[in-house]
């Protein structure tokens, strides 16, 4: 039997033990941490770091979320984050040498009551102000662009038009963390899994190392990036974070021919579809309300975003649900991320990007990185720095960022 | 789904329920002595344990009252639940009697 099978491939990194030290730890092996990983030896020359991983690489929400990819965001603070990371994805398949299934399908976020209308309206000028590719788009040339969008308004919430950003998109998401991992890697960057960090090793208020499960690690920088567990870390590092963790859930059918050709978003009655390119339709919703580490969600929320999909893709009816997971997202009071330095000198946070943070790793990684080598905010991430809780500079994309957090 | 214990109304499906988060954080007292940084941990601060939280819960769909929790964030079971004003039930001997419950069952 053996000898009917192929050649295992080529492992894409190593699977190194951890040093003593190192220059630089970041504390999360996901998307936002391997990205981070990346930029720190890419534009900062540091290549003396490490990734610690608790459980596998890529293996949280990297390999859970629905892989949108988009920009048009409301606010001047928050469009000019998420087009960065969108140009840093136009340009990554080459610059990672690693074809990730970047597709450029758009993305149509519906509206479906006066006061949607008015919103999508104002986003897409205020897009447009920001140099993010954005269109208003009627309910006829919303059947345009994706046929199978049901436009009749004989339903509870019609489709009264949608905002277009044509260079949005999905990525196959465990390869993209496969991509940046083996770049990180050829740089010389440890990618340490099954190692959690248990502990921060303190000098006075100053971070000189931390604990885990794999022993003692000196560093004197510590960029943490672990999503629905950043307040579990913050804690053990002596402070708190505004950050509530909670369930958010996804599904996929089962495999059918290509009858989606965009990503559609709905607001209003809450659902986010795509068809993968295996064929899968991926949908989206909410979080479920109460604050969760248990990777799993309730029946109600999926039953909920089953029976808006339908009204809006009646084709969808007789699909079958092969499967259905959640994930811990890291929401904050105003839906919008922490990228920053903490209470804790040499101890950095990347956290809070809540349900969209799929879109926002290469941003992310590239903000953080700068961070974390120079002590001091990127221009792009100066707005999300944690003290905006106390001067009130709040950046609020609950509705305003095309769907609700 | 999960079931739960409303104090009045005895258990009824989650759906019913609204959540309201963190527990027994009081309005300050006098707010406008507060510092800035003070406020935003009044504001928008919370506990955010893995385990066991004191939290509130609103029966919407029942007798449309407030009332508390202590819930495990992990498995989401209910420890316990209580009245509005009725202190918080001891979290350490919640959970010291769930360890003491999975000895017993090895």
């Amino acid at each position: 039997m053996a000898d009917l099978l192929p050649e295992h491939p080529d492992f894409l990194w190593r699977n190194p033990e951890p040093k003593s030290s190192y220059d630089a730890v970041i504390v999360g092996g996901g998307g936002h941490g391997i990205a981070t990983a990346y930029y720190l030896a890419k534009n900062h020359g540091m290549t003396n770091i490490a990734i610690l991983e608790r459980g596998w690489l890529a293996g949280g929400n990297m390999a859970r979320n629905t892989t949108i990819i988009r920009s048009n965001y409301l606010w001047d603070e928050s469009a000019a984050i998420y087009e960065h990371s969108l140009k840093l994805w136009e340009q990554l398949p080459e610059e990672l040498e690693y074809d990730f299934l970047f597709s450029q399908r758009g993305v149509l976020n519906l509206a479906h009551t006066l006061g949607d209308v008015r919103e999508s309206v104002r986003r897409v000028e205020a897009n447009k102000l920001n140099g993010v590719d954005a269109e208003w788009l009627t309910p006829e040339q919303v059947k345009e662009v994706c046929p199978i969008v049901n436009i009749g308004d004989d339903i509870r919430y019609p489709v009264m038009g949608a905002t277009y950003q044509p260079r949005a998109g999905i990525a196959k998401h465990d390869h993209v963390a496969w991509a940046f991992a083996r770049k990180c890697d050829e740089m010389g960057v440890d990618i340490i899994q099954n190692c959690e960090v248990t502990g921060f090793i303190k000098d006075g208020n100053r971070v000189v190392g931390v604990e885990t499960s794999r022993g003692r690690i000196l560093t004197d920088k510590v960029g943490l990036a672990a999503a629905g567990h950043s307040s579990v870390l913050a804690e053990l590092a002596g402070f708190r974070l505004p950050i509530q963790s909670h369930p958010l859930q996804a599904l996929v059918s089962e495999l059918f021919e290509p009858v989606h050709p965009t990503v559609v978003m709905s607001n209003h009655v809450h659902v986010y579809v795509s068809q993968a390119h295996k064929g899968e339709l991926v949908m989206g919703a909410g979080i479920d309300s109460y604050n969760g580490y248990g990777q799993r969600g309730a029946f109600h929320v999926i039953e909920e975003q089953m029976a808006a999909a339908v009204e809006l893709f009646p084709i969808f009816a007789r699909a079958h649900l092969l499967r259905t997971w959640g994930g811990i997202v890291d929401t904050t009071l105003d839906a919008s991320p922490i990228v920053s330095t903490t209470p804790v000198d040499g101890v950095f946070v990347n956290c809070g990007w809540g349900t969209g943070g799929f879109k926002g790793t290469p941003g992310a990684g590239y903000t953080f990185a700068h961070t974390i080598a120079t002590g001091e905010a990127h221009p792009l991430n100066a707005p999300f720095a944690l003290d905006r809780f106390e001067t009130g500079h709040l950046i609020d994309e609950h509705g305003a960022a095309a769907v609700a957090h | 789904m999960i079931l739960i214990e409303c104090p009045n109304c005895g258990p009824r499906d989650e759906t019913e329920y609204h959540y309201g988060g963190q527990a027994h954080v009081a309005y300050p007292e006098d707010p406008s002595q507060l510092t800035d940084k003070e406020w935003a941990e009044y504001l928008f601060y919370r506990d955010n344990p893995k385990g066991l939280f004191a939290e509130r819960w609103v029966h919407t769909g029942g007798c449309r009252r407030w009332f508390n929790a202590v819930r495990d964030t992990v498995t989401y079971e209910f420890k316990a639940v209580y009245r509005s004003g009725e202190p918080r039930p001891d979290l350490a001997s919640l959970s010291q009697a769930e360890n003491n419950k999975e000895g017993a069952a090895k």
